[in-house]
């Protein structure tokens, strides 16, 4: 087991849009990854806590509601309440360019974009996350 | 079937094939078959089309419907061009409602926002971050006045994009309607409320599957009976396509989803003609061109045959299937998004070669945020360049009778039919629900697709071809994060003003009649016009029936 890498895969927020989440955990899973999957509509709470309990390296949030300026900042600091700021955090979803360079600044390792290829997500998690 | 001659290559196609054809290489990388993965031979002929005219076709406004529904078409009426829209405030969403009326639009359409359509008031802590953020948000009565102030409901159809909470927002239209004094048999709209395809797809659902069908039922029975000209139910495969789904499982889920509202009616003791009449659907327009259209066509053919046949409806309006169409919000993208505008003229000019009654076209922005205004009002422009300039409706199904065109609609038809004993064999579509079986036909028919993009066996222009270095960034329509303080700050308002005493016992009335089984549109009323939150009769009902939770597949 060891060397794999464990990915939380988050659908925080009321919208219901999971067919990026769904294709992105399977991409991951397919390229040897532990994927644990949350379901939808989750709170920031329960996807900080689901990712404390799996003990994962990374995870993967698919935000798609316009909420992401809340959703995801909270999940951060979260994150740095539990002594969990190792996790590293991804994105992806409609999030507006302005709204991507700010979720950098405040720690967000990647954000991706509507189009962007499951290769290029599972590349830059197998560089990003320490083996 | 008409003859033909023979062609001067030989006797017929296969030999054209094989002598022909097959002496040139095909193009390599590529493929061929519908971007639903339905393979296409290279040609057509009356070799492959096994047709009866009088019994698979009709004529327009003839049994089986193929080729539409009314006998004038769009020559007798256009479609009905009808923008979703809905964000911010009803204040805001009211502008956009006239300015679009303005334009020439037709019609209207709501998009309420996430807590709406989960059922949560916009003070409530899952609201944080989300109220009139992807639609209008509307706690009560109160907003909903606001969201049609100055528009006159006699002289507009409203459509309204909500599931789970529908009954709620019907009941408030209703009200807004007597506020108004216009009668509400004289009210003409759409309300969504096809909870099945939210189980399926879309996943905005509140209280498990059966309460919610029981409230369907209600609203379907009520209309029937206070609001004719209401459609109480669109029966969508727009949200089962975005999720993923091949053309075949949006039409085969859809109709199954239709089936099952008939039955769950014919069960209350309905009969089938009282209410199937008003029953309307909902599909997607996606790329490939004539997929679609057979997929409109093979819907009509299958609703018509099955509500006559099998449920044995005698009025012939019971038989129509009367449909919206919404271009594919999947198929736009973030990369160079100004080539959306070509993507929606194309779907669009399929919906109404398809034979729809009413259109949305997406806004070539709507990869990236909530459209502007001015990408409105292309995308409206989109469908009157159809309607005015093309002269495609000068005569009705033009494609009817193209071998191409007729095998699609046969094969469709086929894998519907296909689809409709396997779900059978699950006990129907909730016990198929709770077995997760659409969830994962649609996942794996998305993934399928995912995956020949990237192998570029699927061509996206301007995202694995064609690509271009840096883009100008659009001016998107951003939403004043101040709008959701001061809908909270509204809502709070209405709670401390309104009579506290009226409300409880509405509240107490709704939570009795959704613990027995009659009709619950009368207490909704009640409580709509007393100012009884959509948040709070969701909370009451959630008491009484539970909260549906889904088990996640990938």
């Amino acid at each position: 087991m060891a060397g794999k890498i464990r990915i939380v895969v988050a659908k925080p927020g009321l919208d219901g849009h999971d067919r990026g989440a769904k294709i992105i955990a399977r991409a991951l899973r397919d390229a040897g990854m532990e994927v644990i999957y949350t379901g939808l509509h989750q709170t920031p709470e329960q996807i900080v806590e689901t990712a404390i309990q799996e003990d994962a390296d990374a995870i993967g949030i698919s935000i798609l509601s316009g909420a992401h300026m809340t959703l995801v900042p909270r999940i951060m600091e979260l994150l740095r309440a539990n002594g969990a700021e190792d996790v590293l955090v991804v994105v992806g979803g409609t999030i507006p360019q302005d709204d991507a360079d700010e979720l950098r600044k405040q720690g967000i390792a990647a954000v991706f974009g509507p189009g962007a290829a499951t290769g290029e997500i599972v590349d830059f998690l197998q560089g990003a996350v320490p083996a | 079937m008409a003859t033909t001659e023979d062609p001067p290559t030989g006797s017929g196609t296969d030999r054209w094939r094989r002598e022909l054809y097959d002496a040139k290489p095909e193009r390599q990388g590529e493929l061929f078959s519908t971007i639903s993965g339905v393979e296409n031979e290279p040609l057509y002929t009356e070799e492959n089309v096994e047709l009866d005219p009088e019994r698979d076709l009709g004529l327009p406004g003839v049994f089986p419907f193929t080729r539409g529904v009314y006998p004038s078409m769009y020559r007798g009426r256009l479609w009905t061009m009808r923008q979703f829209a809905g964000f911010g405030t009803a204040e805001e969403t009211n502008e956009r409602f006239r300015y679009l009326l303005e334009h020439g639009q037709t019609g209207l359409s709501t998009a309420f926002d996430m807590p709406t359509l989960m059922g949560y008031d916009s003070d409530h802590a899952r609201s944080l971050g989300e109220v009139g953020r992807e639609g209008v948000a509307i706690d009560s009565l109160d907003d909903m006045l606001t969201l049609f102030e100055g528009i006159p409901l006699e002289s507009v159809s409203t459509s309204m994009t909500i599931n789970s909470p529908a009954a709620m927002l019907l009941a408030f239209y209703a009200c807004v309607g007597e506020r108004q004094g216009v009668p509400l048999a004289e009210l003409r709209g759409t309300v969504q409320t096809d909870i099945l395809k939210e189980y399926i797809a879309q996943k905005e659902w509140i209280f498990p599957p059966e309460p919610s069908m029981r409230l369907v039922v209600d609203m379907i029975e009520w209309c029937a009976r206070e609001m004719p000209l209401m459609h109480p139910v669109s029966i969508s495969g727009y949200h089962i396509r975005e999720a993923g789904s091949t053309a075949a499982q949006e039409l085969a889920f859809t109709l199954a989803d239709g089936f099952a509202y008939v039955e769950a009616c014919v069960e209350r003791g309905l009969d089938v003609d009282d209410f199937a009449p008003r029953l309307s659907f909902f599909f997607n327009a996606h790329l490939d061109f004539f997929e679609e259209i057979a997929k409109y066509r093979a819907a009509r053919r299958i609703w018509a045959t099955q509500l006559r046949e099998h449920y044995g409806a005698k009025d012939p309006r019971s038989w129509l299937m009367r449909f919206h169409t919404q271009t594919a919000g999947v198929s736009l993208t973030a990369q160079q998004p100004e080539v959306n505008l070509i993507r929606t003229a194309i779907e669009a000019l399929a919906a109404v070669l398809g034979g729809t009654q009413s259109l949305h076209t997406n806004s070539f922005d709507e990869a990236l945020a909530l459209p502007t205004e001015h990408a409105v009002r292309l995308a409206l422009r989109t469908q009157q360049v159809i309607a005015h300039e093309t002269g495609v409706v000068n005569t009705i199904d033009p494609l009817g009778g193209s071998y191409y065109v007729e095998h699609l609609t046969g094969e469709l038809e086929r894998q519907a039919y296909d689809y409709f004993e396997r779900i059978e064999k699950l006990g129907g579509v909730i016990p198929a629900i709770k077995e997760n079986f659409f969830q994962r036909e649609i996942a794996e028919a998305s993934f399928r697709y995912q995956h020949e993009v990237e192998q570029r066996q699927r061509v996206v222009v301007g995202v694995n071809r064609y690509q271009v270095e840096e883009e100008t960034p659009l001016e998107l329509l951003r939403i004043d994060p101040a709008l959701e303080r001061k809908q909270v700050e509204r809502v709070q308002a209405l709670r401390a003003r309104r009579d506290s005493a009226a409300v409880e016992s509405a509240l107490a009335e709704l939570k009795r009649a959704a613990g027995g089984d009659t009709n619950l549109m009368e207490p909704i009323m009640a409580a709509s016009r007393a100012y009884v939150t959509m948040g709070e009769m969701c909370d009451a009902l959630r008491d009484v029936w539970g909260v549906w939770r889904e088990t996640p597949v990938f």
